[in-house]
């Protein structure tokens, strides 16, 4: 299949030490962190709402959707907004991520599937493993991260040495 | 399917026209003459079995050809209309409704023919004489005959009167000299002399001789339309041509050359009939119905674009009132006219008329009351009264589960009502009508009234009162909106099962309406749901809290007052205020939100007032009234109670809408130790 | 580029026919029963009609009848859609007036044939 072969545009952004990678074609914008206003009893990680071009969307706390720990918000820290069809929908939410850096090029065959074993991350919202030199790229299937209810990212086995 | 494919707009149209014919059938036998219900009724079905046809659902038209058959007779006197009519009739618009659910070709179901069998039944008919309903083509493709250019005599003497009719003689000969090649011979002998000509009769007749390699149902499709009123004959000749004869009679026109008539013929001379014509079509554009259907997400989207436009120009108003520049203020003020305007005309898109809502229940009453055996008039006011469409798509839930409820538990029985010396059919009345910034729909039963002493003895058997509390018949009546007080066990399969009066409470709150009852034991009961006219724009009040700012609905806002640290330290533990003598609890928003920082010395407490009670909602200061249009907080958010939606205000800034009856709700739901002061 | 008045209180039959026409390069004007369709006749010079004959208000017939006597629609050609299931209707629209006829369901070419068989 050609669409396979043909490279592919990701933004990459950092959660912690881990890179992470989106398909731009589900990338609306990035914006500078602005005031986002809190909703009143809802999860902590679901930050709040934000103004985006005259509409109210959701803020979520990308650290702590995928299970961790909340930081203080930087000079770097970004709203990636996202268009998500998500249950059929188009969906426009944000993401808080701790810094985006840059929008790179990976062919198929720098792609490996996500290992199942051993990964720190859930398999199913992992499209596959991404090298760029000697840094792994992690590359998420976000759709299917938000389509999902559950907070953690994370696996229920603690991938620490034992 | 393209939205607006002619596909499309006839499953529209087939839905409209279903609603009619409920709505006339319900009303049938209601006057003494039917015979324009009826008329209606066979237009309705008749278009839909034509257009189903057209547009691929055969089993649609040839099922509805048998109840517009049955009508038909109804019109024609030969049968009447009965009570199984009505059913039928019913019965067959709900089938044609699953039909039409089905993929275009699909064969008639086994429930589509028991109907059929019915209704022939009904109209003493046979089953066996089934009648081909779709037809074939009016052009059915013309029998090819294989022979190579057979010659043929075509003897034409059209009626007089086929110009008035439309047609011009002269068509006919160019389509036959489409076939093939032609020899036309023109007759003049039957032309009578100048004085007696009446311009509009057409005196010419023809002898064609055509060669064609097409059969003769290709010439006799040339003449489909005149052959009944024309002598027409058509003859094959010996393939050795015998021109001579023809030519003996008339004169011989060259094939190619067009047959002329003489100007007058027309009616109209040529040149003053085209001139009209292109003035006419330049200036005028395609005529258009009166009225347009619009996918109702083009309209939430124009929605949305008034509201990002209300924030830009109130934007501009605060930058304008800044500068004070009167160059700026004067287009300033007109922009805010006009997108004032532009909201107003752009909502009032939105707003329909509640009679469509309303006349889906005569079908409910009219089914119910016969399962129950009761007699119910059903009467409608004020259908023309207008609400949004949100409003009205969400109030038809509430408004079946209170008619079902007032079918079922209000109105008697014939023998019951008769015995307490009431007319043996009850009635049930509709009614919608304007109240300020609101509506009132009504809900009226003139049945058995609600037992105040059988609500109080079940509302202390369920534990949602003491046995001391003292209640007047209004806050009795408001105990059976309360969760748990339906029994499941009391509910017939009229009323639904397990689905209680609080859910109508509910969804009536999610639109942010009221509820409020009036009964009279032995004489009926009175719903009244008070609705905003629109769901888009909320007029409310806006506070700040922690740095935030929130809007209260003013709809349930009744007053605000000021509440000093010292005199909060006084009510502390018991969080209420004395306002004018009455005790009002008070919720201390920063508290139950959780909201860190430094509080103000002077709080303000908004009075708010739900379900007859009131109560006090600790801010920490209040901007003053704003008017603003509501955006949905979405999927992510829509678990949160608290909230009913968003809004942008001029700074650009998020500001959130609360829900009181959300909040209270959220509140009892909280466990009391979270939320000590 | 001729008019042609089309003439049903069918929506979608009006976009079907409305569609075909404007395709087979004509301008379509639309009318929803007999009455309204007098008064586009009254207003703008039409080549051709095309009535349904079950409608509010005016039926095809009436529609007919009436255009007949009036100037604008004396000569033209007026075809009527009709079903195979009501031949009287055929009978009473050809008396009225009526050129000829189209009998539903009809598929777009074999309007397009009609329409060229009978328009000047």
């Amino acid at each position: 299949m050609s669409t396979l072969t043909e490279p592919a545009q990701y933004i990459t952004f950092k959660l912690g030490d881990e890179l992470f990678a989106i398909n731009v074609t589900q990338v609306r914008e990035v914006l500078d962190l602005s005031q986002i206003t809190k909703v009143p009893t809802a999860p902590s990680y679901m930050r709040g709402v934000v103004n985006v071009r005259g509409s109210a969307i959701p803020v979520i706390d990308l650290r702590m959707k995928f299970g961790l720990p909340r930081t203080a918000d930087s000079v770097t820290t970004r709203i990636v907004v996202m268009e998500l069809t998500l249950d059929g929908e188009s969906t426009v939410i944000g993401g808080i991520a701790d810094s985006v850096h840059e929008v790179i090029e990976l062919e198929a065959a720098q792609i490996k599937p996500p290992p199942s074993l051993a990964m720190r991350w859930r398999s199913e919202f992992i499209q596959g493993l991404g090298k760029r030199g000697d840094e792994f790229i992690i590359l998420l299937d976000i759709a299917a991260v938000f389509s999902s209810d559950e907070l953690a990212l994370v696996t229920d086995v603690n991938p620490t040495p034992h | 399917m393209n939205a607006s494919s002619p596909t499309a707009t006839f499953l529209l149209e087939a839905e409209d026209l279903l609603t009619q014919i409920e709505d006339i059938v319900l009303d049938l036998g209601k006057q003494a003459d039917d015979g324009e219900a009826i008329g209606r009724l066979f237009r309705a079905f008749h278009t839909i079995k034509g257009s189903g046809a057209m547009f691929g659902f055969e089993s649609v038209a040839s099922f509805t050809h048998h109840i517009e058959n049955a009508l038909d007779k109804v019109r024609n006197g030969e049968a009447r209309v009965t009570d199984q009519l009505i059913q039928l009739i019913l019965a067959s618009r709900d089938q044609i409704t699953e039909l039409l659910a089905l993929p275009q070709g699909s064969a008639l179901t086994p429930g589509a023919e028991r109907i059929i069998a019915e209704v022939r039944a009904f109209l003493g008919e046979s089953t066996e004489s089934a009648k081909p309903v779709v037809a074939a083509s009016a052009q059915s493709p013309a029998a090819t005959a294989g022979r190579q250019g057979t010659t043929w005599l075509v003897s034409f003497v059209p009626p007089q009167g086929i110009v008035v009719s439309g047609l011009e003689p002269t068509l006919l000969l160019r389509d036959l000299r489409s076939l093939g090649a032609c020899e036309i011979v023109t007759h003049l002998e039957t032309v009578p002399s100048l004085q007696e000509i009446e311009v509009e009769r057409c005196y010419l007749s023809w002898d064609i001789r055509l060669t064609t390699d097409r059969g003769i149902d290709a010439i006799k499709d040339v003449f489909i339309f005149v052959e009944d009123e024309s002598k027409l004959s058509i003859t094959p000749l010996p393939t050795v041509a015998t021109g001579g004869a023809m030519r003996a009679a008339g004169e011989v026109t060259a094939p190619g050359k067009t047959e002329s008539m003489p100007a007058s013929d027309r009616g109209v001379p040529a040149a003053e009939w085209e001139a009209p014509v292109a003035a006419g079509a330049s200036k005028r554009s395609t005529a258009k119905d009166s009225s347009v259907r619009v996918p109702a997400d083009k309209l939430d989207r124009l929605v949305n674009l008034v509201g990002e436009l209300v924030m830009n120009q109130s934007r501009l108003a605060q930058v304008a009132a800044r500068l004070g520049d009167a160059d700026l203020a004067g287009p300033a003020e007109a922009i805010e006219r006009l997108v004032g305007e532009l909201r107003d005309s752009v909502l009032g898109i939105r707003m329909m008329p509640i009679g469509t809502t309303f006349s889906r229940f005569k079908r409910l009453v009219h089914d119910l009351s016969k399962d129950l055996g009761k007699e119910v008039d059903l009467v409608t006011e004020g259908a023309d009264t207008e609400l949004d469409k949100t409003v009205l798509d969400q109030l038809g839930d509430p408004l079946v589960h209170l008619i079902r409820n007032s079918l079922d538990h209000g109105i008697e029985t014939p023998e019951r009502r008769t015995a307490s010396g009431k007319p043996a059919k009850g009635t049930l009345r509709l009614t919608a009508s304007h109240e300020g910034s609101h509506v009132v729909v009504s809900i009226h039963d003139d049945g058995k009234g609600l037992d105040t002493d059988a609500i109080r003895s079940k509302a202390l058997e369920k534990g949602l009162i003491g046995p001391d509390q003292v209640l007047s018949d209004r806050e009795t009546f408001a105990l059976i909106f309360l969760p748990g007080f339906s029994t499941a066990k009391q509910v017939t399969a009229v009323s639904g099962r397990g689905v209680g009066m609080d859910v109508v409470k509910r969804q009536i709150d999610a639109l942010r309406g009221g509820i409020q009852i009036e009964s009279t034991r032995g004489a009926g009961t009175s719903i009244h749901l008070t609705l905003p006219l629109t769901l888009a724009i909320i007029d409310g009040l806006l506070v700040e809290l922690g740095g935030d700012q929130f809007i209260i609905p003013m709809s349930v806002v009744t007053e605000n007052v000021e509440l000093q640290r010292s005199e909060r330290s006084r009510h502390n533990g018991r969080n209420t205020i004395a306002v004018r003598g009455e005790l009002i609890p008070y919720l201390r928003l920063r508290e139950l939100f959780e909201i860190g920082g430094e509080e103000p010395d002077i709080e303000k407490i908004v009075i708010a007032r739900h379900d007859g009670q009131r109560i006090g909602l600790v801010v920490d200061r209040v901007l003053g009234s704003h008017q603003t249009v509501i955006q949905s907080l979405g999927r992510f958010y829509k678990h949160i109670e608290v909230c009913s939606g968003a809004t942008i205000m001029g700074n650009g800034r998020v500001a959130l809408i609360f829900d009181l009856a959300g909040l209270i709700t959220h509140v009892k739901r909280t466990p009391a130790p979270a939320r000590a002061a | 580029m001729k008019t042609i008045l089309t003439v049903d209180d069918s929506p979608s039959i009006r976009q079907m026919v409305g569609l075909t026409l404007t395709q087979a390069g004509h301008h379509v004007i639309e009318a929803t029963d007999g009455r309204d369709a007098l008064t586009k006749l009254g207003e703008q010079a039409v080549h051709m009609i095309i009535t349904d004959l079950n409608m509010p208000v005016m039926d095809g017939i009436e529609l007919i009848r009436q255009a007949r006597a009036t100037p604008q629609a004396k000569t033209i050609p007026i075809v009527m859609l009709t079903t195979e299931s009501q031949p009287e209707k055929k009978q009473a629209g050809r008396a009225a007036g009526a050129t000829g006829w189209i009998i539903k369901p009809f598929s777009p070419e074999q309007l397009v044939g009609v329409v060229a068989k009978v328009l000047r």
